[in-house]
C-alpha cells in the first residue's frame, strides 16, 4: 500500500458524480420532457388520407344524372426506375418527349424516393392497354382517381360542379379540406356538399427515415375507413329536363316546372346551357374560361338568378289580391276602349275587348281591366293613403314568394324585386305618388322583377287554391326520403280558396280560346297565362305560366324565352310540350312543329345582349381562380368582353329610365 | 500452492457475471437496432447480431485462454505487446482502410478487420503499469513523469494521426491512474478548470470571461494577502488563464477541424442544425426521450428500427436501450457500469502488487471514460465522439480488446496472493 490510498475515494467520487449526472440527464429527457415522444411519433407516422367516392345524383326515377368515373394517374418513384426505352414509354402514354422530360424533372425535384404523379387522368379505356405493359417499366405505377361524369349531359346549372378548394374554403373548414381537395362550387354539388363528400378515412402508416412505408401505425388503431358519399335523388324528371333543354336550344331563357302537390322541382332548364362534362378532367380550365367568357353567361343559373318582368303573367295574382280585398267580384266589369288612361298617360291594350269581366280580362289579358282593378285597389282608402295601401299590397305580393327568396335548396338564389315605397318616394317625392304613377305594376311591368322559379311557384299557389310548398330539388338522401318539416308545411298566401275558381276559369280560357289557344293539349285541361315582358334591348320576352290538369294539378310551369316576342309564340307551345310529355309521356303535336321550335335560333345579337337583373351573377372564388389559371391565351377575348360589359351597363341604365318613362 | 485450483477459486465471479450480462444486453440490442423481417433469427450470420454472437464466442475463448496463462507471462511481455500495437498503429497509417474519415482499420479478409487503436489502450495500460511499478519510480519526479507521459503519448499521437479523436481522448483517462499513483491533484483541478474556461470562452465573450476571473482572483488575493505564496500562485494562475481564454478562439478556429467545431457548437447549443450536423444527436435524443419510463419494449422501438438514428448498432447503441427499455432500462445499464467500475477500483485496492493495482485502475478508467463519453454523446451532454460502449457496441475489435482488458485484470486479481 502506498500513501495515496485515500485518493481511491476521490476517483470513485468523481466517477459516481459523473454517472449520476448522466442519469439525471436521462431522467430529464425520458421522464420530464414530453417533446421527444411527440417528435418520435411525428418521425414515423405518416397520415395517408383515403378519399371516399362522391355521392351520385339521380333523377326522380332513379336515372343517373351524375356519377363517378374511374380514371388513372400514372405515378413514379424516380429512384426505383431502371433504364428503359423512353420512346416506347412515351408512345404508350401518348405523350411527347418534351412532356416526358418535363414531368420527369418535376418528379425528381419533388423527391427521388417518394411517389409523385407523372401523368394525370388517363381514361379507363386508354389505361387498359397501359396496365398490361406498365410492369415493364419498374418505378412507374398507377393510382385510381374518381371524377364526375354526366351520362346525359343535362341539368348542368342545377348540378353545378366541383373544383379544387380555395384558401378560404380551407380556412372555413377548420382544416378539414387540404389543398388539392375537391369541393362543390355551385349548384347541388355545393348545397349538398356535406352529404355528397362522404367521410374521409385516414390510414396511419409507419415510415422509416427515408419515408418508405414500413407497415401500419399502432396496428391501425387510429385508422378510419372512408365512407362513400351518399346518393342523392333529385326531384328532376330527366325526360322533361332533356326535352326542355332541347326545346331551349339556341335560345336564351329558362323553364321551371314544379309539382304543386309537393313543391318538388321537375324541370330546371337554364338556357343556354353547357355540357357539364366540360368542367371535368384535363381540359377543365380552358373550358371554364370559355364558358365564363361566353356573352350569354351559360354559368348563370337562370331559374333562380335571372330577373324578368312577369308582364301579363302577373295578372292572375293582381286579380286574386283585389278579390281578397273585396274590391271586385268575379262579376265586376269594366269597359275596354283599347287603352287605359292613367292620369294623362295612356296604357295601350292589345285588343278592343269592350265590356270585360274578370274571366274575360284574364283570358284576353286585358290591360284596361287590370289597370282599373289596380287603380281601385290602390285607392281603396282614398288617394291620400296610397302609400300605406301600397305597403299592404306589397306584403300581399311578397306572400306569394314574389320579391323574397323561396329558400330553394340551391346556393345563390336571388329574390326578385317588388319596389318599395321608398323607391317611389325617391322618384316622385314622399307621398307625391298615386295609383296612376305606379299603374304599370298592374300589368306586371315597371320595377317588378321575378325569377322563373318564383313565376312557377305562383302557379303552384294558384293550382293549390291558396298555398304552396317550398320548392326544392332533392327528394332523398341515400335511401331516406327527405321529410323536412319546411317541405311538408303549406305556405298560405292569404287568399281564401274560394277566390281562385274564377281566376282559374279565366286561365283555362286563356288556353282554350284566349291568348294561348295554340298551346291546347288534347285531353288535358291546362290553365295558363301568357306574358310579354317588355325588353328595351330588342324583341320582347315571351313568357308563359301554367299548371295542369285543372283538377288535381300535377305540374306547374313557367317558361321564359328571351327575345321571342309574344308569350303565345314560343313560351306557350314549349310549356305545352313539357306538360304533355310529363303527364302523358308523349307529344301529340306533329313532330315537325316541335322540331321547328327546337331548331329555331332566337339568340339575340351578342352585342345587344344583356343579362336581366341589376348585377352580374356572383362569381365564386374558385371560378375566378380557374379563369385566371387558363386565361392567359384568352386575354384578348377578355378585354373585348370587358368593353362589352361596360357598354351593357350603360345600356341597362338607359333601360331603367325607359321603364320610368313608360309610366 | 496448487495453481490450477487457486486460479479458479480466486476468480472474481461478480465481475465475470457483469461482463456476461453486458455482452448479452449488447447482443440483444444490436438485434433490436438492425432488426428486419427478412432476417428474423438472432443467429443469422449475415447480420450484425449474428456476427456479434460470433464475436462473443471468440471473446469468451480468448478470456479462457487468458485465465489459463501465467500472470508472469503477461507482465513480462507487456513491452512486446506495446511494441506490436505501436507497430500496427504505424502500419495502419500506411495500409489502413479508411472508414468514415478515419484510417483506423486493417483488413483481415473475410469481411473482418482489425482496429489496432482498440488494443493500444490495453497495451498502453499494461506498459504504464509495468513502468510505474518499477523500483525507484515516483510519478512526482520529473523523469518518471515524462517517461510515463511518453508511454501514454506515443500511441495517442499515432491515433491522432488517423485521425481518431475519440480513441485519442480515451488516453486522457490515464490521468486518473497517475493521480492515484501520486500525481499532484492540481493536474485534475487545472484540467477541469481549462475545460470550464474553454466552454465559457466559446459561449460568452472572452473579455467578459477574463473580467470575471480577474475579479475572482482579486477577491481571493485580497482575503489571503498575508500568505505571499498563495498570492504569487494566484497571480501566475491568472496570467495563464487569461492567455488560455484569449487563445481559445484561436484554437477553436485554427486547430480544431470544422466537423469537431460544429459538434462542440451543437452540444453547447450555440448552433442548431437538426437536419444537418445536429441530426444525429437530435434523433438520438428523440429515440431515447421517447422511451419514457418503461420503454417501448423489445423490438418495438421505431426510431432505431427505422434507421432514424445513425450508427445505431455501434456508437449509438445506447439509443436502442433508451428507446426500448426506457429510463428503467437505462438506469439499470448505468448502474451496471457504475457497479463494474467501482468493483474494479475495489479489486485494484486489494492488490499487493503495484503492477496489478495500476493496471486495474487503468482498466477501470478506460471503461469509465468510454461509458461517460458514449452515453454523454447520445444524450447531448458531450460532443459527438465516435467511441464504442464497452461490451455492448457492435464490433469485434472493441469487444475483444475490452474482454482482454478485463480478463487480464481478473487473472491478475486471481493471483493477488502470489508475488508477481
Amino acid at each position: 500500500m502506498n500513501s495515496f490510498f485515500e485518493r481511491r475515494y476521490v476517483i470513485a467520487g468523481i466517477f459516481i458524480v459523473i454517472i449520476i449526472t448522466l442519469l439525471a440527464r436521462l431522467f430529464y429527457i425520458q421522464i420530464i420532457d414530453d417533446r421527444y415522444a411527440l417528435y418520435a411519433s411525428n418521425n414515423v407516422r405518416r397520415q395517408v388520407i383515403k378519399y371516399p367516392s362522391r355521392g351520385a345524383i339521380l333523377d326522380r326515377n332513379g336515372k343517373i344524372l351524375v356519377q363517378n368515373q374511374i380514371l388513372y394517374d400514372i405515378t413514379v418513384i424516380p429512384k426505383q426506375v431502371k433504364p428503359f426505352d423512353t420512346v416506347e414509354f412515351c408512345k404508350l402514354l401518348g405523350i411527347d418527349k418534351a412532356t416526358f422530360y418535363k414531368q420527369w424533372t418535376k418528379a425528381v425535384k419533388y423527391s427521388p424516393i417518394l411517389s409523385s404523379i407523372f401523368e394525370k387522368q388517363i381514361s379507363a379505356e386508354t389505361f387498359a392497354s397501359i396496365r398490361e405493359r406498365l410492369s415493364e417499366f419498374p418505378g412507374f405505377d398507377s393510382s385510381p382517381r374518381y371524377l364526375r361524369v354526366y351520362p346525359d349531359s343535362v341539368a348542368a346549372q342545377f348540378l353545378g360542379f366541383i373544383g379544387e378548394v380555395t384558401d378560404r374554403d380551407i380556412k372555413r373548414s377548420n382544416g378539414y379540406y387540404h389543398p388539392g381537395d375537391y369541393i362543390g362550387v355551385t349548384g347541388v354539388e355545393k348545397a349538398y356538399e356535406t352529404v355528397l363528400k362522404g367521410q374521409r378515412g385516414v390510414e396511419n402508416q409507419m415510415v422509416d427515415s427515408r419515408g418508405r412505408r414500413k407497415g401500419s401505425y399502432a396496428n391501425g388503431m387510429f385508422d378510419t375507413a372512408a365512407t362513400p358519399g351518399q346518393r342523392l335523388t333529385s326531384s328532376l324528371d330527366i325526360r322533361i329536363q332533356r326535352l326542355g333543354e332541347q326545346l331551349m336550344k339556341d335560345k336564351v331563357g329558362s323553364i321551371v316546372a314544379i309539382d304543386p302537390s309537393t313543391g318538388e322541382i321537375l324541370c330546371f332548364v337554364s338556357s343556354p346551357t353547357y355540357d357539364p362534362n366540360l368542367l371535368v378532367g384535363r381540359e377543365r380550365g380552358n373550358n371554364a374560361a370559355k364558358l365564363y367568357n361566353n356573352p350569354y353567361s351559360p354559368m348563370l343559373i337562370r331559374p333562380i338568378q335571372a330577373y324578368y318582368p312577369p308582364g301579363s303573367s302577373f295578372k292572375p295574382l293582381s286579380a286574386l289580391i283585389a278579390l281578397q280585398e273585396g274590391i271586385i267580384t268575379p262579376q265586376t266589369t269594366y269597359f275596354c276602349p283599347h287603352y287605359y288612361m292613367a292620369g294623362n298617360h295612356k296604357v295601350n291594350c292589345e285588343h278592343f275587348d269592350g265590356v270585360t269581366d274578370l274571366r274575360k280580362g284574364i283570358a284576353m289579358s286585358c290591360n284596361t281591366y287590370f289597370c282599373n282593378v289596380f287603380d281601385r285597389v290602390m285607392n281603396k282608402n282614398g288617394p291620400k293613403s296610397t302609400r300605406s295601401t301600397f305597403i299592404n299590397w306589397r306584403d300581399d305580393v311578397n306572400k306569394f314568394g314574389f320579391g323574397v327568396k323561396l329558400d330553394v335548396d340551391l346556393p345563390n338564389e336571388r329574390r326578385g324585386n317588388v319596389p318599395t315605397p321608398l323607391h317611389y318616394d325617391k322618384i316622385f317625392g314622399e307621398n307625391h305618388w298615386r295609383s296612376s304613377s305606379i299603374i304599370s305594376l298592374a300589368i306586371g311591368q315597371g320595377e317588378l322583377l321575378s325569377t322563373p322559379l318564383q313565376m312557377a311557384n305562383i302557379e303552384c299557389t294558384i293550382a293549390n287554391h291558396g298555398y304552396y310548398y317550398r320548392p326544392h330539388l332533392i327528394k332523398a338522401i341515400g335511401d331516406k326520403q327527405i321529410s323536412k318539416a319546411e317541405y311538408l308545411q303549406k305556405n298560405y298566401v292569404g287568399i281564401d280558396s274560394g277566390y281562385f275558381e274564377p281566376v282559374i276559369d279565366g286561365m283555362q280560357r286563356v288556353v282554350e280560346s284566349g291568348t294561348a289557344a295554340a298551346a291546347r293539349i288534347p285531353g288535358i285541361i291546362m290553365c295558363g297565362k301568357t306574358g310579354t315582358a317588355q325588353n328595351p334591348h330588342g324583341k320582347n320576352h315571351s313568357i308563359f305560366v301554367a299548371f295542369a290538369p285543372r283538377d288535381h294539378p300535377k305540374i306547374a310551369i313557367a317558361v321564359i324565352v328571351e327575345n321571342a316576342g309574344f308569350g303565345a309564340t314560343y313560351a306557350a307551345p314549349i310549356a305545352s310540350y313539357i306538360v304533355e310529355k310529363y303527364l302523358k309521356d308523349s307529344i301529340s303535336k306533329p313532330r315537325g312543329e316541335v322540331e321547328y321550335i327546337m331548331n329555331k335560333n332566337l339568340l339575340p345579337d351578342t352585342l345587344n345582349y344583356k343579362i336581366h337583373g341589376t348585377r352580374k351573377p356572383v362569381i365564386k372564388d374558385s371560378l375566378k381562380k380557374l379563369k385566371e389559371d387558363s386565361i392567359a391565351r384568352q386575354k384578348q377575348m377578355k378585354s373585348a368582353a370587358r368593353k362589352n360589359k361596360k357598354d351593357t351597363t350603360n345600356r341597362f341604365l338607359a333601360a331603367q329610365t325607359m321603364y320610368k318613362e313608360d309610366e | 500452492m496448487n495453481n490450477q485450483r487457486s486460479f479458479f477459486s480466486n476468480i472474481d465471479w461478480v465481475t465475470v457475471f457483469i461482463y456476461l450480462v453486458l455482452c448479452t444486453i449488447g447482443w440483444f440490442n444490436i438485434h433490436a437496432a438492425v432488426y428486419d423481417e427478412r432476417h428474423p433469427g438472432i443467429l443469422d450470420f449475415e447480420t450484425n447480431y449474428g456476427k456479434q454472437f460470433l464475436f462473443i464466442l471468440i471473446a469468451m475463448a480468448v478470456a479462457i485462454v487468458i485465465l489459463l496463462l501465467e500472470s508472469r507471462f503477461i507482465t513480462a511481455l507487456s513491452p512486446a505487446f506495446y511494441g506490436i500495437t505501436v507497430f500496427l498503429l504505424m502500419l495502419v497509417l500506411v495500409v489502413g482502410r479508411n472508414v468514415g474519415g478515419n484510417q483506423a482499420w486493417i483488413s483481415l479478409g473475410g469481411g473482418f478487420r482489425l482496429q489496432p487503436s482498440e488494443f493500444a489502450k490495453f497495451t498502453t495500460c499494461l506498459l504504464l503499469a509495468r513502468y510505474l511499478s518499477g523500483p525507484n519510480i515516483k510519478i512526482t519526479e520529473l523523469r518518471s513523469f515524462l517517461i510515463g507521459g511518453a508511454i501514454i503519448g506515443f500511441p495517442m499521437f499515432l491515433i491522432m494521426m488517423q485521425p481518431d479523436m475519440g480513441s485519442t481522448l480515451v488516453f486522457m483517462s490515464f490521468i486518473f491512474v497517475l493521480y492515484r499513483e501520486g500525481l499532484s491533484p492540481y493536474f485534475l483541478i487545472i484540467g477541469a478548470l481549462f475545460i470550464a474556461l474553454f466552454v465559457t470562452a466559446i459561449l460568452f465573450n472572452p473579455l467578459h470571461v477574463i473580467a470575471v476571473i480577474v475579479i475572482i482572483t482579486l477577491l481571493v488575493v485580497f482575503s489571503m494577502r498575508k500568505n505571499k505564496r498563495v498570492v504569487y500562485t494566484m497571480v501566475a494562475g491568472l496570467a495563464i488563464c487569461v492567455v488560455f481564454v484569449l487563445s481559445v478562439k484561436f484554437i477553436y478556429n485554427n486547430v480544431l477541424q470544422p466537423h469537431q467545431k460544429v459538434r462542440i457548437d451543437i452540444v453547447l447549443g450555440v448552433k442548431k442544425d437538426l437536419k444537418g450536423k445536429g441530426y444525429n444527436v437530435n434523433q438520438s435524443k428523440i429515440a431515447i426521450g421517447s422511451g419514457k419510463l418503461w420503454g417501448k419494449g423489445y423490438l418495438h422501438g421505431t426510431q432505431t428500427k427505422y434507421s432514424f438514428v445513425p450508427e445505431q448498432s455501434t456508437d449509438f447503441i445506447f439509443c436502442t436501450v433508451g428507446e426500448e427499455w426506457g429510463f428503467a432500462g437505462s438506469a439499470v445499464m448505468l448502474g451496471l457500469y457504475l457497479f463494474l467500475i467501482l468493483r474494479l477500483i475495489m479489486i485494484a485496492e486489494r492488490q499487493r502488487s503495484p503492477f496489478s493495482r495500476i493496471y486495474s485502475y487503468g482498466a477501470a478508467s478506460i471503461i469509465f471514460f468510454h461509458v461517460m463519453i458514449n452515453i454523454g454523446m447520445t444524450i447531448g451532454l458531450v460532443p459527438v465522439i465516435g467511441i464504442p460502449l464497452p461490451f455492448v457496441s457492435y464490433g469485434g475489435s472493441s469487444l475483444l480488446s475490452f474482454t482482454v482488458l478485463l480478463f487480464v485484470l481478473i487473472k491478475l486479481d486471481s493471483n493477488r496472493m502470489g508475488i508477481v
